[in-house]
């Protein structure tokens, strides 16, 4: 068991790394969405089949093509993909800030008192979710489909909104 | 090691990656593709302490990281429609190049 849980994470994190490194745009959107279904992999590992499928549906779907339409679309020419070289002292302090942080969450994960139950995975079911998404959480559901909703007309007319010759013009 | 410190030491190490990419690269996709990261990391807590929390029978853990990838979507289109939008006004996306608003 614990041995598909670590060739998931390293999976995972090496897809991560290599489109964080990776000087290539494209490459980089590609291998995250291999990350992207590496936590869907994750999720099903861990018996959330929903939010697997939901990680699956909007991670590997919708946002990976969003994000290469947007590379696409933000190239000035067929060769230009590569992003301008950020310094190497930005990137080392990058490194070390991300280590850093690893380091203080790692330590802290294993000197914590975490009290891991051996419990048999807990089953919930989609009409159990859908029950408790209609009952209890009915408020959340609706302000977050008119969170939704304002986010993606606001996405709209901040992509489709005029050049720098015609400031605020639609279409 | 117990499963739950795997699953937290997993998202730790995926937050990390996040970060420095994040901070290392001057490319606001790429930024953004960090920022998403650091997010799925936060989730994966949510599901490993929903598994092997004390109470695994209620949906809580489930419902929110549901919640969370919802919100995360939003901001995900609104922030590809700022990068698109910054595009169309300075035919670049590096950060550097993006001080219009600098005081």
């Amino acid at each position: 068991m614990n041995a598909v849980l670590v060739l998931i994470a390293l999976a995972t994190v090496g897809t991560a790394v290599a489109a964080m490194s990776r000087r290539n745009l494209l490459h980089s959107v590609l291998l995250l969405t291999g990350s992207w279904a590496g936590v869907a992999a994750f999720y099903l590992w861990a018996g959330a089949e929903f939010v697997a499928f939901a990680q699956v549906l909007i991670y590997v779907g919708a946002i990976s093509m969003a994000l290469l339409f947007a590379v696409l679309l933000t190239r000035r020419s067929r060769v230009d993909l590569e992003p301008g070289p950020a310094s190497r002292g930005r990137a080392l302090y990058a490194i070390l800030a991300g280590g850093a942080v690893a380091g203080v969450l790692l330590s802290a994960v294993s000197r914590g008192p975490l009290a891991a139950a051996r419990s048999p995975t807990p089953a919930v079911t989609v009409s159990q979710l859908g029950n408790q998404l209609m009952g209890p959480y009915a408020a959340t559901l609706l302000v977050v489909g008119v969170l939704l909703t304002v986010a993606l007309i606001g996405a709209v007319v901040l992509a489709a909104g005029g050049g720098p010759d015609k400031p605020g013009g639609a279409s | 090691m117990s499963p739950l410190h795997l699953c937290l030491a997993f998202s730790s190490v995926l937050f990390a990656v996040g970060l420095a990419g994040a901070l290392a690269r001057s490319n606001s996709i790429l930024v953004l593709l960090g920022i998403e990261l650091m997010l799925n990391a936060a989730n994966l807590n949510f599901i490993a302490f929903w598994r092997y929390g004390p109470a695994p029978s209620s949906a809580t853990g489930v419902i929110f990281v549901i919640f969370a990838i919802a919100v995360t979507a939003a901001e995900t289109a609104v922030g590809l429609a700022l990068v698109i939008s910054i595009y169309r006004h300075q035919q670049s996306i590096r950060l550097q190049e993006a001080t219009r608003l600098k005081g």
